[in-house]
């Protein structure tokens, strides 16, 4: 399961119009922010996952969705734990998960181009003020993008200081990846200007 | 053919000096430059499209220098690197194909139309919505290499396209280059590919030390690696 790539499908959540997802995320995350209560977490984990659902793609593309953060979640939620109590905890980390999986939604239900060109859009006032909106999408294509590469270099560091006998130094797996990834954005960087991008 | 000159060019980068006083004029349809590690072939090649500007000297492709020009000449002279995944930007192999095309303007049927026919051409209109990332080497450079060609660049400069692939897919990249109608501009150290080309240039501590038809320059470089 690849986070962030687009899963085609005819349900009603794929359809939707990419401007009006992004609306509904931001909007909806904002207000939930704003109005943050176990009832209103819960009305919105209740929606997300009805959304979820809907999309028909699978109780296993929804878990790939919030997986990666559950570590950070507990780790946020023992904090909240101690610092303001379970009721708040819950709050924290429920708010945390639906942003996840809501976010998550709209990336797997909707192609990256659609996505862009809403970008693109919604960015589109901000030349006033000097900000390229191709540039805002590019900026967002490149992240999603590099999930998978810097997911990749991870794999192949961890690899190699297991066969080194490094198994467990977290020096041997933070140099080399730091190492890797400013390469592979050095790279990035070049290939970029090759295909014209600087010229725009 | 496009014209592609080298005009009395060095380069250095910081104090290591990788390029001394080259001079060439490049009009032939396939051209292999070959060296050992540190020859300067790779910077070389990346001078034709202004993605390293020389520190002396100058390049122009045309008549365009690609001090002033670099715009116009990328527009011209598209560049394939040894790693596909550097060189890949979008998540699926469709879109990253379509990235290139974003200037054309197009409509949504004529660019979904233009990418399906690239992709057709390299056998990859099957993984048009695959991620990019889980292809298999070979098929990474076919999609690099397509996501140039779909601009139609009158030149292709490919550094290392065959260096990280295995037998069966240098082949393919091999062939696919082999039957372009575009000059092709290839540094490599894959000289069976070179065996067909029409002018291969031998550099070695940044100077060309042969510039002949393959089977010269080639007798040369053999000789000059022992």
């Amino acid at each position: 399961m690849n986070l962030g790539s687009y899963l085609p499908g005819d349900s009603l959540v794929h359809r939707a119009p990419a401007g009006v997802k992004l609306v509904l995320l931001a909007v909806g995350l904002l207000a939930l922010g704003v109005f943050r209560s176990p009832w209103t977490v819960t009305v919105a984990a209740v929606l997300t996952l009805a959304a979820g659902i809907a999309t028909g793609l699978g109780a296993r593309v929804l878990w790939a969705q919030i997986r990666p953060v559950l570590l950070v979640s507990a780790v946020v939620g023992a904090f909240q734990v101690w610092l303001s109590g379970p009721v708040q905890a819950a709050v924290v980390v429920g708010w945390l998960l639906v942003a996840v999986l809501a976010a998550g939604l709209v990336t797997v239900t909707t192609p990256l181009p659609r996505l862009l060109d809403a970008v693109v859009t919604a960015a589109g006032p901000l030349r006033r003020v000097g900000v390229d909106p191709e540039r805002v999408a590019l900026l967002l294509a490149l992240a999603v993008r590099s999930v998978p590469v810097v997911a990749g270099l991870a794999r192949d560091v961890q690899e190699a200081r297991i066969a080194r006998g490094e198994g467990r130094s977290v020096r041997a797996f933070a140099v080399p990846l730091v190492i890797r990834t400013v390469r592979y954005a050095d790279r990035l960087g070049e290939a970029l200007a090759a295909r014209g991008v600087d010229d725009d | 053919m496009t014209r592609l000159v080298i005009d009395d060019v060095s380069h250095a980068f910081g104090e290591r000096r990788v390029l001394r006083d080259i001079s060439l004029v490049i009009t032939e349809q396939r051209v292999g430059i070959v060296g050992g590690n540190g020859s300067g072939k790779s910077t070389l090649a990346r001078m034709l499209n202004g993605l390293v500007l020389p520190s002396t000297g100058r390049v122009t492709v045309d008549g365009l220098d690609t001090r002033r020009d670099g715009g116009k000449i990328r527009r011209r002279v598209g560049f394939v690197f040894t790693d596909p995944d550097a060189q890949i930007v979008m998540p699926t192999v469709a879109e990253d194909v379509a990235f290139s095309l974003r200037r054309a303007h197009l409509s949504r049927e004529e660019l979904a139309d233009r990418v399906t026919k690239a992709l057709e051409r390299v056998g990859l209109a099957g993984h048009a919505d695959h991620p990019a990332h889980l292809l298999s080497g070979g098929q990474k450079q076919l999609l690099a290499i397509t996501s140039v060609l779909v601009t139609s660049p009158e030149v292709l400069v490919c550094d290392e396209p065959t260096t990280l692939l295995d037998a069966r897919n240098s082949r393919q990249v091999t062939h696919l280059l082999a039957g372009l109608p575009q000059q092709v501009l290839v540094v490599t150290h894959h000289l069976r590919l070179l065996e067909e080309f029409d002018r291969v240039i031998v550099l070695d501590e940044g100077r060309v030390v042969a510039d002949d038809v393959p089977q010269a320059a080639l007798t040369r470089y053999r000789a000059l690696i022992g």
